[in-house]
């Protein structure tokens, strides 16, 4: 029972440290600010403007003047990333805060009040689970016509069984607990029990699942563009970019290696950032780095 | 010539020294008993003998068994000895058994694949061995899942998968530490009598100095790794050449002093009434529409609590006293009856019509590792459960409040920034005092509150509680399956059985002449370190 060293209260210099020596938060942050800054950037400039075709610069690997070459219209691959990432992020990131936003409230509720609205929310959730996922973007879609918002809706509503599922099945695994009991005998009722106990503990798996909704919100954006229903031309997007380059995928590898990257790059980078978050607002793992 | 010989054994975890020069042997049919407290390296002496250590484990010095050097022994060898020569039990049989295998599956595998027996007669080896552990085929067909069976049946499975093979020498690791009393009894004479009919060795590891007393010849006691004492059971204790031993044998039979509390008796003369409650569960659906009857976990149980009084709840496990706590604390709603907390009914009540009583009474759990959210400070731990107070404390306030019943309870104002991980599991349970005495409640009820404790701390933890009696007339209702603490620290005790409250007294004359069945079978398995070790020298001459 030897008491540790005397104890103060931390600062925010001290968590500030704590996070710059946790590697996966720096490199998930340091990836993570360039894809960002990329996409801000584009707004006041690219290299080139993507919106006029110049057929003579048509595929062109990699140079000087084109880094990433051109594609099949003359345009400068860079920029149509730099102008692209704007539209994957935003829509991948709403969504993924559309699916949370709702599913995690709905999971955490489902857990909390069990019984028969545990069993019909999750049985919706199945209905919605099973329901081709493409099928019902084309009908939104097609009822308020094709845009990057609609896809926006689209693609969230598929990720809020998502998000129910894993908040459902972590906020069980935490109910039984016996500090939830204390805290039940301390008078608190189950939203607070909820927002104080629950959310804490599984935030973690919330946080892994987000990433992972996230990069498939980049495809699927993607899958929607490619059926003409997502983002609409001349404006690109990185799964757009990707799906056009893909009948040239012999003649001009680099339009698909890219963009490819892009993605790669920035689901690695807030993997990293998450895996570091977590990292750092978790107690247990405190003094021992 | 000794069947286990472990000389000069040390044990790293990268640098963290585990076990320091040990030296112990065990002859042939001999039980040897390994005590110590949580950490002292028990349970990792046990795994370097059947060299599965953690592999990040790095062993010095030699273990030699029936001839074989272990430490040096290949992963083939050691399979070959694991389950053959060597057997062993865990403590806990709720995880210590396959859930998707059946119970003659599991114990007929061994048998296979250390004898090469075919299916049908390892099956038959199986049941005669089941049978031997008190699970005859009639009763307990050999297609059973463990989930089917009580947590003492399970533990019979346990053995018998060890002992299939007649081993020469079986490892037990605390296995009677997760059972009732009446359980612990049972176990360890099928354990005894497994022993001697085979002429197996037995290293019994326990933390309970009366359970080892009672079945270990010789006895070796561990402290952070390194040898305390070692030699005849009954001698070593007696005599207790060494602090250490004459400590735990102390503690592990001290009894706090007790000073009568200091009640205002205020307010309605009985401080909890329960009349005639009733719990009951809806029973396991059979199909569609139909369900079997459903289960009584409290059946028409009545009892009065006055302000200031110590009750011990005590039973066997399962029979119904968590679930009566509960109720008490308004958890659980009872199925009929009544209680009154006050003399205001808490039954069907809504949580904000409750918080008058909530503040009044409060809980401490066993388990001092799952009770605290591990992702808040103790500060908001222990401040809980202040939001029932009709005046919110600001933030001064609060701190203030955490420190006085941090300092309360033994632990100090700078431990409020920690987090539960850092501290051991008796400043854990300290703790969960604090959280439950800051709003200064009438009413604690604990449910067993020290039988994750080592002895020496939950000698101390029974102290603060008989301290805290006395310093806040606080009365205690304790939900206990052990004895010693009813007898240290309860005035009357109530004895449920299967949902009933079947004696109740006080605890001295129910616990000396118990009159009911429960009770008395209760008394006469608990365990008691005068006694044993008495026998074992009227034994010896």
């Amino acid at each position: 029972m030897s008491d540790a060293a005397p104890h103060r209260e931390e600062t925010f210099g001290d968590l500030v440290g704590r996070a710059l020596a946790n590697r996966s938060f720096v490199i998930g942050l340091f990836i993570t600010l360039v894809v960002a800054g990329m996409a801000l950037v584009s707004f006041f400039w690219t290299p080139f403007d993507v919106t006029r075709l110049i057929v003579a610069d048509r595929m062109q690997p990699p140079s000087a003047a084109h880094w990433f070459g051109t594609d099949h219209f003359g345009r400068d691959v860079l920029s149509m990333i730099m102008l692209g990432a704007r539209n994957s992020i935003a829509v991948a990131l709403v969504a993924v805060v559309i699916g949370m936003g709702i599913g995690v409230p709905l999971g955490c509720w489902a857990a909390a009040r069990g019984g028969w609205i545990d069993e019909a929310l999750m049985r919706f959730n199945d209905v919605v689970f099973a329901f081709p996922a493409l099928l019902s973007a084309i009908m939104i879609t097609a009822v308020f016509g094709p845009s990057a918002v609609n896809a926006i809706i689209a693609i969230g509503i598929f990720n809020i069984p998502v998000f129910a599922r894993v908040a459902r099945a972590g906020a069980l695994s935490i109910w039984p607990r016996e500090y939830i009991l204390a805290a039940r005998a301390a008078g608190k009722n189950k939203t607070r029990i909820t927002i104080e106990h629950i959310l804490p503990n599984i935030a973690n798996l919330l946080l892994v699942q987000g990433t992972i909704q996230f990069a498939l919100g980049i495809l699927a954006e993607a899958a929607l563009s490619y059926v003409g229903l997502g983002t609409q031309p001349p404006m690109p997007s990185w799964g757009r970019m990707l799906f056009d380059a893909q009948t040239l995928m012999m003649v001009a590898p680099w339009l698909a290696l890219f963009p490819g990257c892009a993605i790669l790059l920035t689901v690695l980078g807030l993997n990293l950032l998450g895996d570091g978050i977590s990292d750092i607002f978790d107690p247990r793992a405190r003094r021992r780095i | 010539m000794s069947l286990l010989a472990i000389e000069k054994l040390s044990l790293k975890i990268g640098s963290l020294p585990i076990l320091r020069d040990i030296d112990l042997s065990i002859a042939p049919g001999e039980v040897l008993g390994l005590v110590g407290e949580s950490g002292s390296g028990k349970s990792m002496t046990a795994l370097a003998i059947m060299q599965l250590a953690p592999a990040s484990a790095r062993a010095k010095g030699r273990i030699t068994f029936d001839g074989t050097d272990i430490l040096g022994a290949s992963e083939q060898q050691m399979c070959a000895l694991r389950g053959d020569d060597i057997g062993m039990i865990f403590q806990e049989p709720m995880t210590a058994l396959n859930p998707v295998k059946t119970i003659g599956e599991q114990v007929a595998e061994g048998i296979r694949w250390h004898t090469r027996a075919s299916r049908a007669e390892a099956e038959e080896r199986a049941k005669k061995i089941l049978d031997r552990v008190g699970l005859p085929e009639q009763k307990f067909a050999l297609s059973r899942y463990p989930h089917e069976l009580s947590g003492g049946q399970r533990q019979r499975v346990a053995i018998a998968i060890a002992c299939a093979l007649k081993p020469k020498l079986l490892i037990a690791d605390e296995p009677t530490t997760a059972l009732d009393v009446v359980l612990q009894a049972q176990i360890l004479d099928l354990l005894k009598e497994l022993v001697s009919e085979n002429k197996m060795s037995l290293l019994f590891i326990s933390h309970d100095l009366a359970v080892v007393t009672d079945m270990a010849d010789r006895i070796t006691i561990l402290r952070q790794g390194t040898v305390i004492a070692t030699g005849d059971t009954a001698q070593t204790l007696s005599e207790a050449n060494h602090p250490y031993t004459r400590q735990l044998a102390l503690a592990s039979t001290h009894v706090p002093a007790r000073v009568k509390p200091h009640v205002d008796n205020t307010g309605a003369d009985n401080l909890l009434e329960v009349s005639n409650i009733t719990r009951e569960y809806p029973g396991r659906r059979r199909s569609l529409f139909s369900r079997s009857e459903p289960v009584r976990a409290v059946d028409n149980v009545s009892l009065t609590m006055k302000p200031g009084a110590s009750v011990a709840l005590v039973g066997r496990s399962g029979c119904g006293k968590s679930t009566l706590a509960r109720m008490i604390l308004a958890l659980d709603t009872p199925t009929s009856g009544a209680i009154k907390f006050r003399g205001m009914s808490i039954t069907g009540r809504s949580e904000a019509d409750l918080k008058p009583a909530r503040r009044n009474m409060q809980v401490v759990f066993q388990d001092p590792y799952g009770s605290f959210d591990p992702r808040h400070t103790v500060e908001r731990l222990v401040a809980e459960p202040l939001h029932l107070l009709e005046r919110r404390p600001d933030r001064k306030e609060r701190r203030n409040m955490v420190a006085r019943a941090l300092h309360e309870v033994g632990l100090s104002r700078s431990d409020m920034e920690k987090y539960p991980h850092e501290f051991s599991g008796g400043q854990r349970q300290r703790l969960s005092i604090a959280r439950a005495i800051i709003t200064r409640p009438k009413l604690i009820v604990a449910d067993e509150p020290v039988s994750a404790l080592d002895v020496s701390i939950r000698a101390q933890i029974l102290d603060l509680f008989a301290e805290l009696n006395h310093k806040l007339g606080v009365a205690y209702l304790f939900i206990t399956h052990d004895l010693t603490v009813a007898r240290a620290i309860t005035d009357d005790v109530l004895i449920m059985h299967e949902g009933r409250i079947v004696e109740r007294g006080k605890t001295a004359q129910v616990l000396d002449q118990p009159t009911s069945e429960a009770a008395q079978a209760l008394v006469s398995a608990a365990p008691d370190l005068h006694r044993a070790i008495a026998r074992r020298l009227q034994e010896q001459g």
